[in-house]
Order: structure tokens, then C-alpha cells, then sequence
């Protein structure tokens, strides 16, 4: 028997909300989103945990800038303090080496730092997911029981496709969905307002492409100024509101 | 440290298991732990004996320690893990989660970092012995 699982628990006892921010492609934004929704959470005064469980792509630290990634423990594993944020990233332990797992030892690797992660008390923990329906997906709705998912999706049909199908996932395994934000709008007659009231989910907004984005990776303050980040504020209470 | 993280899962989980089996005292609990993870046993055992309440007062705790044994997927090569192939931050890194093993060794015989980790990962609760 895996002896982690039963303390998985207590371990998020002092967390309010588990946020996953998914989608069901790569490449749309999920790990932009998550970093500046969980800087504009702490901004509005919340205590906010920044948890990056995309273990073979992980992007968060570069989004943000976070350099120090140093292991510190105290009878479990701590997070690290950024900007006001309880962060962590597995790169804390592989650096920059390439981490090929396959998906048990993506499970296993979850497990791990769900059961030796202390947290402590946090408004938002986000957890920034690997695309598509695979095992973390799978795992995180296993592992966390209050776990809410944020999904993004792009303009695209192709995009939208694979939205639908986490979203069917996720009403099978009845876990609370907060809504779809449509990343890096193409137009202005998009249709996936419309696919996503279709479906009966929640649209939470849309956010433009930005150019300025790509030059304020790595620096905060720049992050926070640009369109895509202001856009991402306008929405924030609208996830705020809705406690699943 | 982190010693302390996983006592508290293994009590944890074997309380459960107690409850489960409607022990009303727990005499012996058996614990497999894995090379891989390098657990300093002693701290381990120091940790189980602070956090045992209850119906585990009294419980022995019965340590195994397993050989961690690797397989290339590629070439299907087997051999055992030696945390002499690590440096300090590597070694710490693969403590803390096993599997970033695969960010820092490759198959001895053809250099593949696609292999799996037959056994001796980490720490499972092999059996719980108690009365009724």
C-alpha cells in the first residue's frame, strides 16, 4: 500500500480553493494565465500558492522570473517565496536538465510532492496542468478533492475541440468546472462564446494576443503592465465569485 | 527532513488501515523502503516513534530496505541504482522525487534516459499486524 495518498488531505487542509488551470492542447496560454492569475490574486490581498505540475514542459519559473529555485524543507517539503507567492516547480529539482517521464512516473512524481508539499494556509492554491486529458488530469481529480478546474481554450476550432472533450471528462467525473477564457482572440465574431453556452459551461472572458507579452517573460512588473495581464484582472473577480 | 513527511504518511495510512480492520491496537507495521529514494532510516524510525498515538503506541515498526533495480526501455539493460552516480544537488533532487532519476542518469549500456524503475522507488506499507 502507497502510505502517501492518506495524507494528501491534511496536507491542503489550510488551502481554501485548489485551482487547476487545464486545457486540452498545448500552446494556449494555461501557463501565462495561471502565473498572472495567481499574481493578481495575491495583488487583491490573497494568500496564493503557485503550483507548476507540468513536469516535462514546466515554464512557470521563466514566466516569472524565479531564479532561486532552492530545495527547503521542515518535516516535508517548503515552497518558495516570490512576489508574495508560495511557489513550486519541479525544476527546483531536475534544473534545467530535460525530465522524461512517461505517465506513471508522471502520477508518482504528483503524488510525491501532493503528500510532502506544505502549503500551509493559502486563499488559492494554482496549479498549472500539463494539456490534455493524460494522467495529471486524470490524477489531480483523484488525488484532490477540492479541486476546481479553469479551462483555456484559443479561438480555434481545433483548440475548442479538445476543450470539449476535457470538459466531458470532467462533468463524468463530476468535478466543478469555473469556467472557459478564451486566450489570444483572432476576432471579433469568435464563435467560442457561443460552443462554450452551447456546452452549458461558464465564459469567463476573452484575452487579445499581445505582442508586448513575449518581452516581459521573466519580469514581473512588465508582465503585470502588458494588455493580455490587465485583460486577465477584468476577469479575476469573476473567478473570485464563483466558488464552485 | 523529509524523513519526517513520509512517517507522517505511513501513520497516517496505517491508521486508516487499522480502522478499516477494526484493530483496537496495532502490534507491528511493515515497511518496504526503496534505495532510490535514499530515506535515512534512522530518522525515519526517530519520526515513527514521535507521531505514534493512539492505537500505534505500542506498534513495532519493522523496516526492509529494497535494492533500487532499473530497466532501459530501449535496450532492456538492468542494473541497480548507486547514489555514487549522483552529485550532492542530484542526489538530493532524486530524495525529494524519485523520478527525477531520468533528469540525471541514462542506461550504463546505451545512454537512453527512457527506462523504468522496476523496484525499490520509495516507501510502501507491506502489512499491519494487531488485535481485535
Amino acid at each position: 500500500m502507497d502510505p502517501r495518498m492518506a495524507v494528501i488531505d491534511k496536507r491542503l487542509e489550510g488551502v481554501r480553493r485548489v485551482i487547476a488551470v487545464s486545457s486540452g492542447k498545448g500552446g494556449v496560454g494555461k501557463s501565462l494565465i495561471a502565473s498572472a492569475l495567481a499574481l493578481h490574486l495575491a495583488r487583491r490581498g490573497f494568500m496564493v500558492g503557485l503550483f507548476d505540475a507540468d513536469f516535462t514542459s514546466p515554464s512557470t519559473h521563466r514566466i516569472l522570473g524565479v531564479r532561486d529555485l532552492e530545495i527547503k524543507e521542515e518535516k516535508g517539503i517548503l515552497p518558495i517565496h516570490f512576489r508574495g507567492l508560495k511557489y513550486m516547480s519541479i525544476v527546483a529539482f531536475s534544473k534545467e536538465n530535460p525530465l522524461p517521464l512517461r505517465g506513471a512516473d508522471v502520477s508518482n512524481a504528483l503524488i510525491e510532492l501532493f503528500s510532502a508539499m506544505l502549503w500551509g494556509n493559502l486563499d488559492y492554491l494554482i496549479v498549472d496542468m500539463p494539456p490534455g486529458i493524460g494522467d495529471a488530469t486524470l490524477d489531480i481529480t483523484r488525488l484532490v478533492r477540492k479541486i476546481e478546474f479553469l479551462i483555456v481554450s484559443t479561438s480555434s476550432v481545433l483548440a475548442f475541440e479538445t476543450v470539449e472533450k476535457l470538459l466531458a471528462l470532467l462533468k463524468e467525473l463530476k468535478v466543478p468546472v469555473i469556467g472557459i477564457i478564451e486566450n489570444m482572440k483572432m476576432k471579433q465574431d469568435s464563435p467560442i462564446k457561443e460552443k462554450v453556452a452551447r456546452f452549458g459551461a461558464s465564459f469567463l472572458g476573452d484575452l487579445p494576443f499581445d505582442s508586448e507579452v513575449e518581452d516581459a517573460l521573466g519580469d514581473v512588473d512588465a508582465l503585470l503592465r502588458t494588455v493580455f495581464a490587465q485583460k486577465l484582472a477584468e476577469i479575476v473577480p469573476r473567478i473570485i465569485c464563483q466558488n464552485s | 527532513m523529509h524523513e519526517w513527511a513520509l512517517a507522517e504518511a505511513i501513520i497516517s495510512s496505517a491508521i486508516d488501515v487499522a480502522e478499516r480492520e477494526g484493530l483496537t491496537e496495532v502490534k507491528e507495521v511493515k515497511i518496504k523502503v526503496g534505495e532510490l529514494q535514499q530515506v535515512e532510516i534512522d530518522i525515519l524510525e526517530f519520526a515513527l516513534s514521535e507521531l505514534k498515538t493512539g492505537k500505534l503506541k505500542n506498534a513495532k515498526f519493522v523496516i526492509e530496505t529494497v535494492k533500487a533495480k532499473l530497466r532501459c526501455r530501449v535496450c532492456g539493460y538492468v542494473w541497480n541504482f548507486s547514489r555514487n552516480r549522483l552529485d550532492d544537488v542530484s542526489r538530493e533532487a532524486v530524495h525529494f522525487v524519485p523520478e527525477t532519476i531520468h533528469a540525471y542518469i541514462k542506461c550504463p549500456k546505451c545512454g537512453s534516459p527512457d527506462f523504468e524503475i522496476l523496484e525499490g522507488r520509495g516507501v510502501l506499507l507491506e502489512s499491519i499486524r494487531g488485535v481485535k
